[in-house]
């Protein structure tokens, strides 16, 4: 029970003020720019934008700089200006096999039409700190090389390597996705609003889940069939144009991964699939969206439920951060007349106690008047 | 010339950064003696487009998330419209657009807006393409078996 409190509004009007000063740090130094830190600390900004269910890099920047660097308080703050936009169009859907690619690797086949193309990857380096950037020293520009033909397609791997029909494939029926957003979700979920929940799940809690269907919560046997990273472009309806038109591109990560055997009576065994995608580079988030995508068709696959990450309604519930961190804040707000009412309530119960007791010890006292020797 | 079509010059304009196509038409106006003057009959205004993904990337559709959008209708004296939009949040991005899609309608201006503007944004465009292409060219793995023995 919440009790409307006054006062205090000079306190709060101090606090933010010294927040802020804070935010600021020390004035000798020049402040941090906004367009820096979507240059500079891009990971950040696309894990903002993924979490905040807003592609926007530079209101991402802004949130991570007001948040003062932390990443829940930006993501919230993003999902709250979210609110004040008005939905002007719904795109196609994003067509990731057309995707400008920076980065495609698979771990289940080594030559793959369009190549292994590492990207700007942290994978491979040796994770020891290095002193040169706390020196400043300078940066190379990228390596380039020219003599590939420009536009070698990259095909989505599973679809293309699966002649002899091993791999499950994803068709469209048709069916228009429901929208978590203007429809409350309502379990049990269809795969089209689970991918839409966890799309927009806190990064270490799917990380977490993920891990614990490898430890053995809900094993799925993965392989990362494709992961792939790129420019993607939007196509969206409007009314003034007869044709679908592109407003732009956005960054996507996307990851499919393989998953051991379905089948039954009438379908012959094959691999089963799980799907990551995610707003700019977000591999590790793509990733553990994928297994927590797979372990979660544990029921349509005939898998015993046997891990917490197969379960969809505890597993969805409490995937967004906004709504994890609003619940458990909200604990810091004044409870004055609750915990008065607790008091209340447990100072009744220990005399209760204390009188049952008394009446125990009196029972006890008349029907042994003389206690045992020892 | 071949002229550039009402898709393909909105994707080239909303492709290209907002200060490329300043640069461009602020050429085009210099050229130009009876450059028409406009106004915005319809924003510009900023929402959001919900995006779709698929489900394995060939499946069912599902809701990924929304984006900032930025759309702009525009009029010439003469009544022409022109409609523009544009990921993210750069109105006066949107208004060009707008603007080059309501001056594209006149046949007089329309050489020009083909030569001053969207030729060199088209060559813009796929030079950064390439160079985007090149840098990640560069990070492809060549495999090379090893061979035992001699």
């Amino acid at each position: 029970m919440y009790v409307a409190v006054k006062g205090g509004e000079q306190a709060i009007a101090n606090a933010h003020r010294w927040l802020a000063d804070r935010r600021r740090g020390d004035r000798e130094r020049p402040e941090l720019e906004v367009a820096q830190i979507g240059d500079q600390l891009r990971l950040a900004v696309d894990r903002v934008m993924s979490e905040a269910s807003l592609y926007d890099p530079e209101l991402a920047a802004l949130a991570f700089k007001q948040a003062s660097g932390d990443l829940t308080e930006a993501v919230f703050l993003l999902r709250a200006y979210r609110t004040t936009l008005p939905r002007l169009a719904v795109s196609e859907p994003l067509d990731t096999a057309n995707m400008r690619i920076e980065r495609r690797i698979s771990a289940t086949y080594k030559d793959i039409p369009g190549g292994q193309i590492l990207g700007p990857t942290y994978d491979y380096t040796h994770r020891l700190l290095d002193f040169l950037q706390l020196a400043g020293a300078e940066v190379p520009p990228a390596e380039t090389r020219d003599d590939v033909t420009d536009a070698e397609a990259c095909p989505q791997i599973l679809a293309l390597l699966n002649d002899e029909g091993l791999v499950e494939q994803e068709v469209d029926d048709g069916a228009e996705p429901s929208d978590i957003t203007r429809d409350p979700p309502d379990y049990p979920m269809d795969r089209a609003a689970r991918l839409q929940m966890l799309a927009r799940g806190d990064e270490g809690y799917l990380l977490a889940l993920g891990y614990s269907t490898q430890r053995g919560y809900g094993r799925n046997h993965p392989f990362a069939g494709e992961i792939r990273l790129g420019q993607v472009e939007v196509e969206i309806h409007v009314d003034e144009w007869d044709e679908t038109i592109c407003v732009g591109e956005i960054a996507l990560s996307e990851c499919q991964m393989i998953n051991q055997f379905g089948g039954s009576r009438e379908a012959a065994p094959q691999f089963t699939r799980g799907y990551g995608l995610a707003f700019g580079h977000n591999e590790r988030k793509t990733m553990s969206m994928a297994l927590v995508d797979r372990a979660l068709r544990a029921e349509e696959l005939g898998e015993p439920i046997i891990g917490p990450a197969q379960q969809a309604e505890f597993v969805l519930a409490h995937a967004d951060s906004v709504d994890a961190a609003g619940f458990v804040s909200h604990l810091k707000l004044p409870h004055y007349v609750d915990f008065q009412s607790e008091l209340d309530l447990l100072r009744r119960l220990r005399r209760e106690h204390a009188a049952q007791q008394a009446e125990l010890d009196s029972a006890r006292d008349t029907a042994s008047p003389q206690p045992k020797e020892r | 010339m071949s002229h550039t079509s009402r898709n393909a010059r909105q994707r080239l304009l909303a492709l290209s950064s907002r200060q490329h196509i300043e640069a461009r038409w602020g050429a085009l106006g210099e050229l130009l003696d009876d450059f028409p003057t406009h106004r915005c009959v319809r924003g510009p205004e900023t929402g959001m487009a919900m995006l779709k993904g698929r489900t394995g990337g060939t499946g069912n559709a599902f809701h990924l998330g929304e984006m900032t959008l930025t759309r702009a209708s525009v009029a010439l004296d003469d009544g022409t419209l022109g409609h523009g939009w544009v990921r993210g949040r750069d109105h006066r991005h949107a208004e060009l657009i707008a603007l080059a899609d309501a001056v594209a309608q006149h046949a007089e201006w329309q050489e020009a807006l083909e030569t001053q503007v969207l030729a060199p944004l088209v060559e813009e465009l796929a030079e950064r393409q390439r160079g985007d292409a090149a840098t990640a060219a560069a990070t492809r793995v060549d495999f090379f078996t090893l061979v035992r023995g001699e």
